[in-house]
């Protein structure tokens, strides 16, 4: 059964000027961890204000847990739990008075509710009086998530929950979603970072308010099977000047240490590019054949979708 | 119930813990009733005084120290010939010249008409108004005392009471304008800002998507600054009994009741700002300029609104100082009771529901 169900939502701003999302369809497991994954601007935040009752769409429709979320927009108030994207709790009230007023607001305590946070609260208690505008990216976002968890929620947003947030919070981050799942909590969660995809059970692909691809990871690289390359050689600079000449080469992205590089032709890739490079005065030069990540298939997707 | 104590108890910490509001809150009643009171009185006191006296006679002599005497006046320099009285105003060292003619003794008394020049400096016309009608108070009072003896053939004494304010004290003014002031102000500023604040930080975003009825988010914002503007009411009553010497004459009761009314409106005029605008800024600036000025201009606290035009006049109606500020005026000063108070308290009753009304319209549920 689908705890999220999104059917052609269609959302406007500036009197339909400036498209946010373009029928966008989908549906969330009961019990998923479900990722939207997509640059800035794609239109994630958009979404996530649709589901919460926050925005009305323009077209389509959609339901949370059954409600619709134009009609039952009061029941899905209860029952959801919601962390915008911008840290959006009392910066002059302490951790521990944040989470008890969240707490009052949604009918419960933090007595009565502490088992549900308590793994993630125990990491932040010992600095429970201090104000959360004085706390770390981190803990500030393990304070909204205990925030956004107070109340049992049936079904959890969360906006890039770790935008802005140290490598290491971020996988405790992940672990900690890990576990909320395992409870059996619906999870939709949006975030920039590629990387994360690979956390989730299903991504979507969301450019420009359009989604471009929805499976689970595996699935959508092994879709993609690209004729990419590694390189790497001496004059960095160089390289990524004159691997953006030929006529051959169909894109080229700086990579970490490398340029990744996929060729229009298939056949002796490896041959073709060294050869060039070396044509070209480069020294070290290196090529290897790599399989694609996610972020060469985002960015092959959203080329083809220019 | 819960949920708005919660709520009320969050209010009060943010407003506890944010130095800068409180102290506007709390110290700004204070700094205006200090200001009013001692530094910016509209009464006029000690002003200097030249004297040009061509008859240096007793009589001249003797109304010279009466002037010096009296509390207005402080005579400040001798002056020998006319010419020097344009300079004195020009250093603008004196309010008044006074002149006395050759012989103004021996023509007083066998004459019995003579006449005393008082020439004012009307840059300020208010002042030289009241200055030169001072001085001349002086001069009938001698005139008087003159003519207890004789009979005069016809004569129209003007007995004047002031009421209310015999003294003519301007505490007895500006302490209801001060009220009515500060509480437009802070009311309807404070409100708007703090829920601006919410939707600003993000933090309205959060409890829209809550069980909680926007309305109560909106509402339980307000108390805590009902209670703070109470207490600005009550700080700003005490300065002025025990600090000023102003007294309350009709019931406190009905006086403190009718600044809740007051403080209701103000409130829900701030709701009615925080439903519109979007930045604390904007609400800040719309507070000010909004309400603040026609505060100041139409609540007949610093001009009367019977010398305005009648377009002016008209939309004084609308601003709800005025009749706060005549409520106040007619409890405190004259001591009047409800019944003399219903229209005001009515029409701002009116005002409350048909702000409120509005703000519950235009709240939104959703973001956008």
């Amino acid at each position: 059964m689908a705890t999220v169900h999104v059917e052609n939502i269609k959302k406007t701003y500036e009197k339909g000027t400036v498209t946010a999302l373009e029928n966008v369809s989908f549906d969330v497991k009961s019990g998923e961890l479900f990722g939207l994954i997509g640059p800035d601007g794609a239109g994630k935040t958009s979404l996530f204000r649709v589901l919460t009752t926050l925005l009305l769409p323009d077209e389509g429709q959609a339901q949370v847990a059954g409600f619709d979320v134009v009609k039952d927009f009061w029941e899905i108030r209860r029952i959801v739990g919601y962390m915008p994207g911008k840290f959006s709790l009392y910066q002059d009230l302490s951790i521990e008075e944040n989470l008890n007023f969240f707490a009052t607001v949604f009918n419960t305590t933090l007595a009565k509710n502490y088992h549900l946070i308590e793994e993630i609260y125990v990491q932040i208690e010992p600095f429970k009086k201090r104000l959360a505008g004085k706390l770390s990216g981190g803990m500030k976002q393990k304070l909204a998530l205990c925030c956004a968890l107070i109340h049992e929620p049936k079904v959890l947003f969360l906006d890039e929950p770790t935008t802005g947030v140290d490598p290491v919070s971020r996988k405790e981050f992940w672990d900690m979603l890990d576990r909320l799942k395992s409870r059996g909590i619906t999870i939709v969660v949006s975030t920039p970072y590629m990387d994360e995809a690979s956390r989730c059970d299903r991504i979507a692909l969301i450019q420009k308010g359009k989604i471009l691809e929805l499976d689970t990871l595996d699935k959508i690289l092994g879709r993609y099977t690209q004729n990419l390359y590694a390189v790497d050689a001496d004059n960095r600079y160089q390289l990524m000047k004159d691997l953006r000449m030929p006529a051959e080469i169909e894109s080229s992205f700086a990579f970490g240490e490398e340029q990744h590089v996929t060729l229009r032709t298939q056949e002796n890739g490896e041959r073709y590019l060294t050869n060039y490079l070396t044509e070209r005065g480069h020294t070290s030069i290196t090529v290897r054949p790599i399989l694609p990540n996610i972020e060469d298939t985002f960015i092959k997707l959203m080329l083809e979708n220019q | 119930m819960k949920t708005f104590l919660a709520f009320i108890t969050k209010e009060f910490r943010h407003v506890l813990r944010d130095k800068r509001s409180l102290l506007i809150l709390l110290g700004l009643p204070i700094v205006m009733m200090i200001l009013f009171g001692f530094a910016l009185s509209s009464e006029v006191k000690n002003s200097n005084v030249a004297v040009l006296d061509y008859a240096q006679d007793d009589a001249s002599h003797l109304l010279i120290d009466r002037i010096n005497q009296s509390q207005y006046f402080s005579v400040q320099q001798y002056l020998h010939s006319e010419a020097e009285i344009e300079r004195v105003f020009r250093q603008g060292k004196v309010r008044l010249v006074v002149i006395f003619p050759q012989n103004f003794q021996e023509d007083l008394l066998h004459t019995n008409h003579v006449q005393v020049r008082l020439i004012g400096d009307a840059s300020d016309p208010n002042t030289s108004n009241i200055v030169v009608n001072y001085a001349s108070n002086i001069f009938r009072d001698y005139q008087n005392e003159l003519s207890d003896n004789k009979k005069l053939p016809y004569s129209i004494e003007t007995e004047t009471r002031m009421l209310y304010n015999p003294q003519l004290k301007s505490s007895y003014n500006f302490v209801p304008g001060v009220m009515t002031l500060i509480l437009m102000l802070l009311g309807a500023m404070m409100t708007s800002v703090s829920i601006v604040k919410e939707k600003e930080m993000g933090t309205m975003e959060i409890l829209l998507v809550s069980p909680m009825r926007p309305l109560l988010v909106v509402l339980s914002k307000a108390v805590p600054y009902m209670v703070l503007c109470f207490i600005d009411v009550i700080i700003i009553l005490l300065l002025a009994v025990f600090l000023l010497g102003m007294p309350i004459r009709g019931s406190l009761l009905l006086l403190l009741a009718e600044s809740l009314l007051f403080i209701i409106t103000t409130l829900s005029l701030g709701l009615l700002v925080s439903t519109i605008v979007d930045s604390q800024q904007t609400a800040m600036f719309l507070s000010l300029v909004g309400f603040l000025m026609p505060a100041l201009v139409f609540s007949g606290f610093m001009f009367p609104i019977e010398n305005m035009p009648l377009p002016l006049q008209i939309i004084s109606n609308i601003v709800p100082t005025k009749w706060y500020y005549s409520i106040v005026r007619a409890i405190m000063v004259k001591g009047l009771g409800f019944s003399y108070v219903i229209k005001q308290t009515l029409i701002l009753v009116g005002m409350t529901v048909f702000f409120l009304g509005v703000a519950i319209r235009k709240f939104k549920i959703r973001l956008a």
